[in-house]
């Protein structure tokens, strides 16, 4: 990328632009929000693809019953490693992405406020997800207890790649660490002049909400993978009945990092739907305030719902139905989100540019996820669902059509301004068809393969479940091949194309869209005024 | 490439041959043949419905938006951006709706909840990859283990109707009672899981959940494990039989009987020696069934997970012999290797022992007698 040359027409003396080594060096020493936004997306993307290697090992297995291409036991390592990469490899990191190269030019800033620990947080991950990938590769095999690594599947009767398992999810969890405390630091100090807390962008806000999250859940994890570790070798028993402990409580604890975890992964996305909606719609956000009302009423909710993923453990049923009301009510300010961007469009004068399919691909897809998730909430009918595919349609479809549309909508909507230049509309509208088209041929047949019974993580199934399984598994291949589409319109934008101008979009509003495209090395030296 | 293209082909002939059975899988979750599961499955309905009347309301504003306010018909964007008594209104409503879903729902789960008063009590046990019931009320207990052959999960032979949802021994409960179901575990959490009766509860190691059905229609009902439990964890599969109360007292009765007189025949059979290829024929079918879903059916195990026995120090040398018979019997703490003692039979261990000290080239010519391993029992004990 050429934006480290694009800053001597601004009047500062660029020292760092004097000192920066070149090559290698330049990445692995930079300081720079947008040099190490650029790291964090293209790391997410690589993890994305590898991540996706691995379903699509999954898919062929389940393409036709029978045991054909893998065995039982390697199927789990890739239900495994598959979950494990894309939520902290491919999602988490392609958020960081694009906070560092966002927010300060959000907010009117030259930089992140913690640079040093910004380079140290993201060149930490690629040895987490290097220790975790070389797991696969041990004796017995990596990780195969699922991404949720219930005890004690995890602990009793787990592999030695479990040792690696924990030490990897730490650094992982470390590094989100401090990409939290970057963003909380940056947008509590770095604001320019005039920007008050109502004034902050929708995705400053929902990023800001997502890092007190991250910082209130990560130690969680670390304390689950920690006692995980401690039971298997040093003989401790949090969660062995035998010595005292119990199982139930891992889920407990998991559950009380991983529902947050959930809003980590899904927040800032209602933040880029919310910045692209009033772009293209050509008018304002309907009810700022009561978006922000409402993502911090989701996430404070977030941590009373943890054991609904856990009705099917014995619960007193006092405590079901605390959890089910609890959840049921996370719909209400999610509706509200939905409502407001439906309003937003509502008498606008619409133009349908890529970023903008993929943000109403995310309203429709998202809500339809949402939806499911409301069927799950109701206890009694969750124990039909709870651990079928159907909740494998739910949450593929907040994740994959909710977090990983927007971080696509966010790609092609910041591209022009991050490179100089427009991206082949052409190419991304076939790029959006496929994959939406895909997408759903993919991920909807699985509500029917899971009412009519079929448990998830299974490598073989009934014949019953043989026909839609086949069609599910070509829609997968079919989503799959549309991303190296993405892969393409990516690298035909950074290496050229039509010039961009400052503003990119006629309906674009924001201090970033003040910027030159690209932008300066360091966004804003003197802050900008906002009134 | 020429993977994709064998895909295609192999689509093609499921499409064309398959046809038939495409119509068998149900698009819906089952009603169930429990008044609790025709409860769920309208609570199911209800807020799927419900779902759907806010979809076409919210899906069908934002394409009338997409349709008619949009820069090409040459519209001018309206300015307005906020409504405090439209969003109280859109937060008012939804609580509403929620409301009134949740009182239904309380009242099934509390239902669901109750297993007070139940006629029959079973113990439902899980083990890596095998469940385990207990009649509480009867002298009555076995193991149920996937029927379906090795061959046909490996695609060497074609898949039966049942393939992967049949057991060798299901269990069986009355029809009309009230059966109470303990679920627990001897390894790791396992789900016990009978759509037809909306039961699903985790097998826990160390505790015990409680379920119940009453079920309404004899039939077969099948389920399967829903909790991911290790390697085979899609290969345990519940099935259960309802019969009328008589029949079912007619089994039981007979079930006991047969029960009562294998545990007197075990006495007689310690007497009694096997020849080596007797042992072997029952090794082998206990080995297969048994053991060779961790230690794989040549005895290589797999490494790093399940230990090789082929060639093992334990399953070749004189001195190993004990610790053999111990671990088979006992099982080994802290490894997914389960105590076979209350599993199988004195003669059953013994055959399998013997087996695997002579297959695969292991070659001992130890032969393990029934009456070796009640020596090893009782010594225990002593």
């Amino acid at each position: 990328m050429s934006t480290v040359t694009h800053d001597h027409d601004t009047a500062h003396h660029g020292e760092h632009h004097h000192h920066a080594p070149s090559g290698l060096k330049r990445w692995l020493y930079t300081t720079n929000h947008k040099d190490i936004g650029t790291l964090y997306l293209l790391f997410a993307l690589t993890m994305f693809f590898i991540g996706g290697a691995m379903a699509m090992v999954i898919r062929a297995e389940l393409f036709q019953p029978g045991l054909q291409l893998v065995q039982a036991d390697f199927f789990n390592q890739m239900t495994t490693v598959h979950g494990l990469i894309m939520v902290f490899g491919a999602v988490m990191p392609a958020f960081t992405g694009l906070a560092n190269w966002l927010i300060p030019m959000m907010i009117g800033a030259p930089d992140m406020a913690l640079p040093r620990m910004n380079n140290w947080s993201f060149w930490i991950l690629p040895f987490a997800f290097a220790i975790l990938l070389a797991s696969l590769f041990m004796e017995g095999g990596g990780p195969g207890f699922g991404w949720t690594f219930y005890a004690p599947l995890s602990t009793k009767y787990s592999g030695d790649s479990t040792a690696l398992f924990v030490f990897s999810v730490h650094i992982m969890g470390i590094s989100s660490i401090m990409g939290a405390i970057n963003v909380i630091v940056t947008i509590f100090n770095l604001r320019a002049p005039g920007m008050t807390w109502m004034k902050m962008p929708l995705f400053v806000w929902t990023w800001l909400i997502t890092a007190f999250l991250l910082i209130a859940v990560m130690p969680v994890l670390a304390g689950t993978v920690t006692m995980v570790l401690t039971d298997k070798y040093f003989g401790t028993s949090f969660f062995d009945a035998a010595g005292g402990g119990d199982p139930v409580l891992f889920q407990h604890i998991f559950w009380f990092f991983g529902h947050p975890e959930v809003y980590i992964m899904i927040l800032p996305a209602f933040g880029i739907v919310s910045s692209i909606v009033p772009t293209f719609a050509r008018k304002p956000l309907f009810g700022y305030a009561s978006m922000v009302y409402a993502t911090s009423s989701i996430a404070l909710l977030s941590f009373l719902v943890w054991a609904h993923h856990m009705f099917t453990t014995g619960m007193p049923v006092f405590a079901e139905l605390f959890f089910m009301y609890c959840t049921m009510l996370i719909a209400v300010p999610t509706g509200v989100k939905v409502f407001n961007w439906v309003a937003t469009m509502w008498k606008g004068a619409m133009t349908f540019e890529v970023p903008m399919m993929f943000a109403l691909a995310f309203i429709v897809l998202f809500t339809i996820g949402g939806f499911s998730g409301l069927m799950l909430a109701i206890t009694p009918a969750d124990f039909q669902y709870h651990d079928t595919y159907f909740v494998v349609a739910h949450f593929h479809y907040v994740l994959v059509t909710g977090a990983i549309f927007s971080i696509i909508a966010a790609a092609y909507y910041w591209l022009p301004k991050w490179t100089g230049h427009m991206y082949d509309e052409t190419l991304g509208q076939w790029h959006f068809w496929c994959s939406l088209i895909s997408v759903n041929m993919l991920f909807f047949p699985m509500h029917f393969v899971g009412l009519a019974g079929m448990p998830r993580r299974i490598p073989d199934y009934a014949l019953q479940f043989a026909d839609f399984n086949a069609f599910i598994s070509i829609g997968g291949f079919a989503f799959g091949l549309s991303q190296l589409l993405f892969v393409w319109v990516l690298v035909k934008c950074i290496k050229g194309g039509e010039k961009a101008t400052d503003q990119v979009w006629e309906g674009a509003e924001g201090l970033e869209w003040t910027l030159s495209s690209p932008p300066p090395y360091h966004s804003f030296t003197t802050p900008p005024e906002v009134k | 490439m020429a993977k994709t293209s064998r895909y295609r082909c192999s689509l093609l002939s499921l499409l064309f041959v398959e046809m038939a059975s495409a119509a068998e899988m149900p698009l819906n979750m089952t009603q169930g043949v429990t008044d609790i599961s025709q409860q769920v499955y309208h609570l199911h309905m209800t807020i799927f419905y419900i779902c759907c009347a806010i979809g076409l309301v919210v899906f069908g504003a934002m394409f009338w938006a997409i349709l008619h306010h949009r820069k090409a018909k040459g519209v001018q964007p309206a300015q307005f951006h906020e409504s405090t008594r439209v969003e109280i209104l859109w937060t008012a409503i939804p609580v509403f709706i929620l409301i009134i879903m949740a009182i239904p729902a309380t009242k099934t789960l509390i239902a669901m909840e109750d297993t007070t008063d139940a006629e029959v009590t079973v113990l439902v046990t899980g083990s890596q990859w095998k469940w385990h019931y207990k009649y509480l009320d009867y002298p009555v207990e076995f193991y149920s283990l996937l029927a379906t052959p090795q061959k046909q999960i490996n695609n060497k032979i074609a898949k039966g109707e049942n393939y992967l949802l049949e057991v060798d021994r299901p269990l069986v409960i009355p029809t009309g009672k009230k059966v109470r179901f303990l679920t627990t575990s001897d390894d790791v959490i396992h789900s016990w899981w009978v759509p037809a009766f909306a039961v699903k509860k985790d097998a826990n190691p160390g505790f015990i959940n409680e379920s119940w059905a009453k079920v309404n229609e004899p039939g077969i009902y099948r389920g399967q494990c829903a909790e991911l439990c290790g390697k085979d964890h899609g290969f345990m599969p519940v099935v259960v039989v309802a019969k009328e109360p008589a029949e079912f007292d007619a089994w039981i009765k007979e079930q006991a009987d047969i029960q009562a007189k294998a545990k007197a025949a075990e006495q007689e059979l310690l007497a009694m020696n096997m020849t080596m290829d007797e042992a072997m024929a029952l090794g082998e079918k206990t080995y297969l069934g048994y053991c060779a879903a961790c230690h794989q059916a040549g005895g290589g195990g797999l490494p790093g997970a399940f230990p090789a026995l082929k060639g093992s120090k334990m399953a070749t040398t004189a001195e190993g012999k004990a610790a053999h018979i111990d671990i088979v019997l006992n099982g080994k703490a802290g490894t997914a290797m389960q105590a076979f003692g209350k599993q199988l039979t004195m003669q059953e261990i013994a055959a399998v022992i013997t087996y695997e000290r002579n297959a695969w080239d292991n070659n001992t010519g130890d032969l393990i007698q029934a009456a070796d391993i009640h020596a090893a029992k009782t010594g225990k004990k002593e």
